[in-house]
């Protein structure tokens, strides 16, 4: 009997602990209060991507928001790239990701690099979310259709269809120098681009 | 012998349910409210020695808000990543400046941001692109913005310092606090009247 009074302790300490290693949830901006679809916590990454640094980036074009199609190609010899991945609009952490990067473009542009931001919704949504971002000033590219296809070239489709929360940065040559499949449920340091930024110069 | 291990299964099933809504309750607390006594936090060593001065700290080192030698201070939860608290920063340091311009205030009325979820190379993002004077601190692992009661960003908090006593909040509300002016004339009449007034 005591000893299952044991177990019974053990399995509750247990589920206590797994409560306080919970990933922290984002501070959510006032800007998106009640327009934001709580996914809750998901699994940390669901996909396995065969692309490693030094492969040559997959080349892809993909419809913008603002109407033209953009080609990964169309940097080659001029600026690196880095292509941000991000779930799907209206998420948590997605909704916060971008908005981040829009502001410090200046760290992008001493760093000779553009961004293109990529996830698999269609452009009148992928519109309307970074219309009330109040904009952003990298392409936003649309992989609605064929679904997924240039995330899946990448190895970041999810088994749900979204894409992982992932950064791969190309160099003017367009070779891969550093892939970030991050923990969907966390927004990557930005830090941690910059300094794989400042190695490419 | 059945009996008692359903009736285990069922007690042990009872008991987690049970840590898992109080986990849950305790990961979405709630703001302090006004009224309430501001929870004593521990922020980290201000980076700069103007810093340190500005708040009055005689100490390098994490330090409590009741160490700050104000009346009142303003405290910013903010996110170099949230659109509204970049859109709000200029409000903010026209509020800060106004504060600054004024003699009668500059020493009692201090101000602070905490960046959520932020670490200090986004923090100091945040500060260089609106340039902003006052102390801003890290939280990388939302621990201070946990205490706080996970808000919504940016969240002003306004807490009275004055007496030995505990530090009321006196101003706890999401989003924009509106006209600078306004702002600080209603805080400096819910602080009361100064000290040595």
């Amino acid at each position: 009997m005591s000893r299952r009074i044991s177990y019974l302790i053990v399995l509750t300490i247990c589920v206590g602990c797994l409560l306080s290693m919970r990933t922290p949830l984002p501070a959510a901006s006032e800007q998106f209060r009640g327009k934001i679809f709580s996914t809750g916590e998901m699994p940390p990454v669901d996909s396995r991507t065969e692309l490693k640094p030094g492969d040559k980036a997959p080349d892809f074009t993909l419809p913008s928001i603002s109407g033209e199609s953009v080609s990964l190609s169309r940097f080659l010899g001029t600026k690196n790239v880095v292509i941000s991945f991000v779930p799907a609009a209206w998420t948590p952490v997605c909704s916060d990701q971008w908005p981040g990067y829009n502001v410090v473009k200046s760290m992008f542009d001493e760093r000779d690099t553009v961004m293109l931001g990529i996830t698999v919704d269609n452009i009148p949504t992928l519109y309307a979310w970074t219309e009330e971002m109040g904009g952003v000033w990298f392409p936003v590219l649309s992989d609605f259709w064929p679904h997924g296809a240039v995330a899946r070239k990448y190895g970041v489709l999810r088994s749900d269809g979204t894409t992982e929360r992932a950064l791969f940065v190309v160099d003017k040559q367009g070779m891969i120098r550093y892939i970030d499949v991050h923990n969907i449920n966390e927004r990557p340091k930005l830090e941690v681009l910059m300094q794989e930024l400042d190695s490419l110069k | 012998m059945r009996n008692r291990t359903v009736v285990l299964l069922i007690l042990s099933f009872v008991i987690s349910c049970f840590t898992l809504y109080a986990g849950a309750a305790r990961a979405s607390g709630l703001p302090p409210a006004e009224g309430d006594t501001f929870p004593e936090i521990l922020l980290p060593s201000p980076q700069k020695w103007s810093e340190r001065e500005y708040l009055g700290l005689d100490h390098v080192g994490p330090f409590k808000i009741s160490q700050v030698k104000a009346d009142t201070l303003i405290i910013e939860v903010f996110s170099m990543y949230c659109p509204y608290c970049q859109k709000e920063a200029p409000v903010v340091n026209e509020l800060h400046q106004m504060i600054l311009s004024r003699s009668d205030l500059r020493n009692k009325i201090k101000m602070i941001g905490i960046g959520a979820g932020n670490s200090q190379f986004e923090v100091n993002a945040f500060r260089n692109l609106y340039g902003i004077v006052f102390p801003l601190f890290p939280d990388p692992d939302f621990s201070l913005h946990k205490a706080l009661g996970d808000v919504r960003t940016p969240y002003f908090i306004v807490v009275n310092l004055k007496g030995s006593g505990s530090h009321k909040v006196i101003y706890s509300r999401v989003g924009s606090f509106g006209d600078p002016r306004q702002f600080l004339e209603s805080i400096s009449r819910k602080s009361g009247p100064r000290k040595g007034a």
